[in-house]
């Protein structure tokens, strides 16, 4: 019982992470289509400026500006960049992504240097916030559910109740119509596209430390993110929640798991011994191939349901 | 392309000029070797882009500041060494076309210090080079290639180990545990490296610690898992004293990180915590709980009071924020040199037949051997501890490794099953 709170808890904090992450990239996707392979990118930048920002001017400070610096990056990669390979079609756009990441990459090794950074939890949330069956809850895995809670309150206020929210969610499905009425859409393409590199920045500077920052954590966290944009449903925000938290489970309780499929087989009275062509696959325990689960379940809904959990449109 | 010619002539011609100063930039390089003095080239084949790069990176300056040593010392044949750099991503692929730009390049050495995957494609291709162009032979030198089959089961008379293989490694770390530890459990990343550790390590408790219950045996995606709680949670429910883990880099880091977070109290009795960046990632959280087998760390000279070893760690100290560990780096070099000095040429069966059986001793003075039957350079290693009461700290971070333990040379003198095809001159 114990295992499974604590494990609760600590799917729902990773689970928000990725929320933050695959909130702003699906909001992309579903405006622009543009697949942004470049978000995890902006989610160590915004890692990293944190750990720089901190150093002077400490945590809280770089809580606010981090994000606000991986927005104008944004809005910069949106206006000289995405917008000229606009017109050559959704692939070009996509290559156009795909280039930054090496590029983002090759520049922080080059600013940063290509050993970790000692970013650490601030002393301040730095205690453990309660107990619970001889374990301890960190105050500062508290503190990041509040920033990412706050994050997805303000992000569906702004969504769903203001004029702002309200061109965007039009821009979305009908372009023409809303250029028509007189918006400028690439501008809120801008806006889109800066505000979902904020987020991912914000979950870099909470993420950071929580991890580890080093050149390889865009690389550990963007296929993950993907994973969770598709399986959630392409453009839809409330699946890209629904579609966070169940990873964030998965890859917690996977490791509690120590039973195989062979063990499930057992009871119907079917052993499963010597050395043919299935046994490893079949006894190999569920613990050691948890991070494998997600993947096998983007291609199970991609089979089953192209669109995803809770998606408006095909993949 | 309406784009580009909108800027019209002048960025056409600013173009043109930028291809002829890459071109005029091209031609210098190119006339630079020409000009440069007669030296003894050694090939050198490891990441230096992707995700390991960082270790590539950091090899190749503690290269340069051991060859600044070697050939100060007089080189071999009176010439310098010079280090020639390949890219190999870590892939065993991209391996196999460095050497092939190595045998083109007539260049003798070849030297590998990451990854087991790779060493086993570079041992393989050098063994059937070496068959096929009998009178242009060339010498693998395995600096950090450590599945001990390499020198085992798959041992080659072309290849010579300057380091500690992973058996010598869990040898050493399973003489180090403490008598009071009984419980442990096994962590390791689920690729060969990590699997043959948690092999070894399984042999070595067998035969040395019988007394010691193995409580958690387990194999974690390589790289792949982002937190660790509930890792820590099966550790913490195990009752184990002690975490042995293979892990390193971020897998190692967040276990750590995780570990202090959830107020999880064990000793780590790892392999590879010393690992450049290992001790800025980890810093005061592995205090007084993180332990690791080196080949040697700057606390090392002062312990054993070797003025010349501690001048030489702290030469590179002065000028560089990590620390200097790879002392079988500089064995491997002087062997290298002796070798070819003996030898009188820089031919590979000649080196090879005269580093077989070599004796030394290392920076600190430590008996080294490189074993004629399976070509594994025989080593001590050093059992240490992160703490704060050391004289020189890790990467600047107030703790350090102290020496809880050394096995020695002799102790780690194992048992190979070689058997090693001879060529026939």
């Amino acid at each position: 019982m114990e295992t499974v709170l604590i494990s609760v808890l600590n799917g729902l904090v990773y689970g928000m992470l990725l929320f933050m992450l695959a909130s702003g990239l699906t909001l992309i996707f579903s405006m622009m289509g543009v697949l942004n392979f470049a978000h995890a990118s902006i989610y160590m930048v915004g890692a990293y400026l944190a750990f720089t920002i901190s150093q002077v001017l400490g945590f809280f400070p770089a809580l606010i500006i981090a994000p606000v610096l991986c927005g104008l990056i944004g809005a910069g990669i949106e206006i000289w960049g995405l917008r000229r390979v606009h017109h050559n079609g959704h692939i070009a756009e996509l290559l156009f992504t795909f280039g930054l990441v090496f590029i983002i990459q090759r520049l922080v090794q080059m600013t940063w240097g290509m050993l970790p950074m000692a970013y650490r939890v601030p002393p301040l949330l730095d205690f453990p916030l309660f107990h619970l069956y001889g374990v301890n809850f960190p105050a500062y895995r508290g503190f990041m559910l509040l920033v990412s809670g706050a994050m997805l309150l303000s992000t569906w206020v702004l969504l769903k109740k203001t004029r702002v929210g309200l061109i965007i969610q039009a821009a979305l499905t009908h372009p023409q119509m809303v250029s028509s009425l007189g918006h400028n859409v690439p501008q809120v393409f801008t806006t889109v596209f800066a505000g979902g590199c904020l987020l991912a920045g914000l979950a870099g500077v909470i993420g950071g430390n929580y991890q580890t920052t080093e050149p390889g954590m865009a690389d550990s966290m963007g296929p993950i993110v993907f994973v969770v944009v598709v399986f959630g449903g392409l453009g839809s925000l409330a699946g890209c929640f629904v579609a966070s938290i169940v990873m964030g489970m998965i890859q917690t309780f996977a490791v509690v798991v120590d039973y195989s499929v062979a063990d499930l087989l057992r009871p119907l009275g079917l052993a499963i011994s010597g050395d043919t062509l299935l046994t490893e696959v079949l006894t190999v325990p569920v613990a050691r191939i948890g991070a494998l689960l997600p993947f096998v379940m983007m291609v199970t809904i991609l089979f089953f349901r192209p669109r995803g959990l809770m998606g408006t449109r095909d993949a | 392309m309406a784009r580009f010619e909108a800027f019209g002539g002048n960025m056409r011609s600013l173009f043109r000029r930028a291809c002829f100063a890459f071109v005029a930039l091209l031609m210098g390089a190119a006339i630079r070797p020409a000009l440069a003095q007669d030296t003894i080239k050694v090939a050198y084949v490891d990441p230096f882009s992707g995700p390991f790069a960082s270790g590539g990176d950091e090899f190749l300056k503690v290269f340069a500041y051991i060859l600044q040593k070697v050939n100060a010392d007089g080189g071999a044949l009176g010439k310098k060494f010079e280090l020639v750099p390949f890219d190999d991503k870590l892939q065993p692929s991209e391996a196999l076309i460095a050497l092939k730009s190595v045998t083109d390049q007539n260049i003798p050495f070849v030297m590998q210090c990451t990854g087991s995957n790779v060493g086993s494609a570079l041992l393989d291709g050098v063994s059937k080079y070496n068959a096929r162009n009998p009178d242009n032979r060339i010498l693998y030198l395995n600096c950090g290639a450590l599945a001990t089959e390499l020198t085992n089961e798959l041992c080659d008379f072309w290849q010579f180990r300057f380091t500690g293989n992973v058996e010598m490694r869990a040898a050493a770390r399973v003489k180090a545990l403490p008598k009071d530890v009984t419980k442990v459990y096994l962590l390791n990343q689920d690729y060969l490296f990590g699997q043959s550790i948690q092999h070894d390590t399984k042999k070595w408790l067998a035969k040395l610690r019988p007394d010691i219950q193995i409580v958690g045996d387990e194999l974690m995606p390589f790289g792949k898992v982002q937190d660790f709680s509930p890792y820590i949670q099966k550790i913490k429910a195990s009752g184990a004293q002690s975490v042995i883990t293979g892990n390193y880099n971020r897998d190692l880091n967040l276990l750590i990180k995780a570990a202090v977070d959830d107020g999880l109290n064990v000793r780590f009795d790892t392999f590879l915590a010393h690992l450049i960046g290992g001790p800025t990632a980890i810093g005061s959280a592995g205090e007084g709980r993180l332990f690791s087998v080196t080949e040697f760390d700057p606390n090392v000279p002062a312990e054993l009071n070797k003025p010349e070893a501690e001048a030489f760690s702290n030469g590179w100290r002065a000028t560089h924020d990590t620390d200097f560990s790879e002392i079988p780096f500089l064995t491997m070099f002087q062997m290298l040199a002796r070798a070819i000095d003996k030898a009188g040429s820089t031919d590979a069966l000649k080196v090879a037949l005269a580093l077989e059986g070599m004796k030394g001793t290392d920076l600190v003075g430590a008996p080294v051997e490189m074993r004629k039957e399976d070509h594994q350079l025989l080593m001590p290693y050093y059992a240490v501890s992160f703490t704060k009461n050391v004289k020189y700290d890790a990467e600047k971070t107030g703790l350090g490794w102290k020496t809880d333990f050394i096995a020695t040379t002799e102790e780690l003198t194992l048992p190979t099953v070689c058997k090693m095809k001879r060529p026939a001159s």
